[in-house]
């Protein structure tokens, strides 16, 4: 009886975790009925995006592992917790510079800081660097669209970046932002 | 060939550090690795319906369609525009940057282009019940409302200036 129970709570949470990704692949196959061509295609998209995200996903989930793991609550607020000022700020900045992959990457990397108390606007700046200046694709930006172009962009997304991490700081409220630490020390 | 050699460098540092943990403490080690077992299954059914959907609009919103909305035209328009398909798609570098020199050999300004590139790295439609999830729906509406307009500025800004550099 009870493992029955249990047996149809799996499958719904399943589906509700999965819910998304169906309604996607019910899509998927609508498309393919309708426009055959249009449906390769988007397989095709897709198989490059999964093959992305298996080559880039991996070490930095390792990394993030290992970074929960061995370095100490303290030892990262004393670096990027309230207080930690410019030097907080600086490592936000590394870290999403020297990122690999889409945006997405990020927010596992947030939910790690979250859990060692990084200060909120320096999790708001390293999800900026992560986007905006991130080091390999800005490489691949001055071959496609210019030297200079790239530059630009990258300068003035500094002070952007840090002006839309001020803004959030000061919109969201304090117990707001404890309410998120609080569900990510969760996750 | 850049974006190659970075991933290289990652799971270099991440084999070394993995090493040394292991050598310190394989207790540790598992733990960090199950760790990093679970992040990843706490995000793959949203990663998984996030890149069929962008293979579903990309599908659909080709480089000749993408030209189409913001090649041709100049002004706020087409700068607007641009955001809007910037933030929408969520499209990896690789074929973004060769798409957008594409556009820009094929007529489009530099300020739709800037805030193409922009909106596409800062803001991201399709990502935000993800991002709703890991933070909350404030944080996400918020942060990509605020990318948003910054983007358009800072459109203008790369615009203005390549455009008097010439």
């Amino acid at each position: 009886m009870n493992k029955d129970i249990n047996k149809r709570q799996n499958l719904k949470n399943f589906l509700k975790r999965y819910l998304f990704f169906l309604i996607t692949l019910v899509l998927l196959g609508i498309l393919f009925i309708f426009r055959f061509d249009a449906g390769l295609k988007a397989t095709d998209v897709v198989v490059y995006s999964f093959k992305e995200m298996l080559l880039v996903l991996p070490p930095i989930f390792v990394l993030i592992g290992l970074l929960e793991v061995w370095i100490p609550k303290e030892t990262m607020i004393r670096l990027m917790g309230e207080g930690s000022g410019i030097k907080g700020i600086l490592l936000a900045f590394l870290f999403g510079t020297v990122a690999a992959g889409p945006l997405y990457a990020a927010f596992p990397v947030a939910i790690v800081f979250m859990k060692k108390h990084v200060k909120f606007s320096n999790i708001i700046i390293l999800l900026g660097a992560w986007g905006a200046t991130k080091l390999p694709m800005l490489l691949f930006e001055m071959t496609a669209l210019g030297f200079k172009f790239a530059l630009f962009r990258l300068a003035i997304n500094i002070p952007v970046i840090l002006i839309i991490a001020f803004l959030m700081e000061a919109l969201i409220k304090k117990d707001e932002v404890e309410a998120i630490y609080e569900k990510a020390a969760r996750l | 060939m850049g974006n190659y050699i970075f991933n290289g460098l990652i799971y270099l540092i991440a084999i070394v550090f993995l090493i040394i943990s292991f050598i310190k403490s394989k207790q540790k080690t598992k733990q960090a690795l199950l760790k990093a077992w679970n992040s990843f299954k706490n995000i793959l059914p949203m990663l998984l319906g996030v890149i069929l959907l962008v293979g579903l609009m990309l599908s659909l919103l080709d480089t000749r369609t993408i030209s189409k909305i913001i090649g041709d035209r100049s002004g706020i328009m087409g700068v607007l525009l641009a955001s809007a398909v910037g933030s929408v798609t969520l499209i990896p570098g690789f074929i973004a940057f060769p798409t957008a020199a594409l556009l820009l050999q094929g007529g489009a300004g530099y300020i739709q282009i800037a805030a193409f590139v922009q909106t596409l790295m800062m803001v991201g439609i399709v990502t935000i019940p993800m991002e709703i999830r890991y933070f909350n729906t404030k944080v996400a509406v918020l942060r990509n409302v605020i990318s948003f307009a910054l983007s358009i500025g800072v459109a203008y800004f790369i615009g203005f200036i390549l455009n008097v550099w010439q």
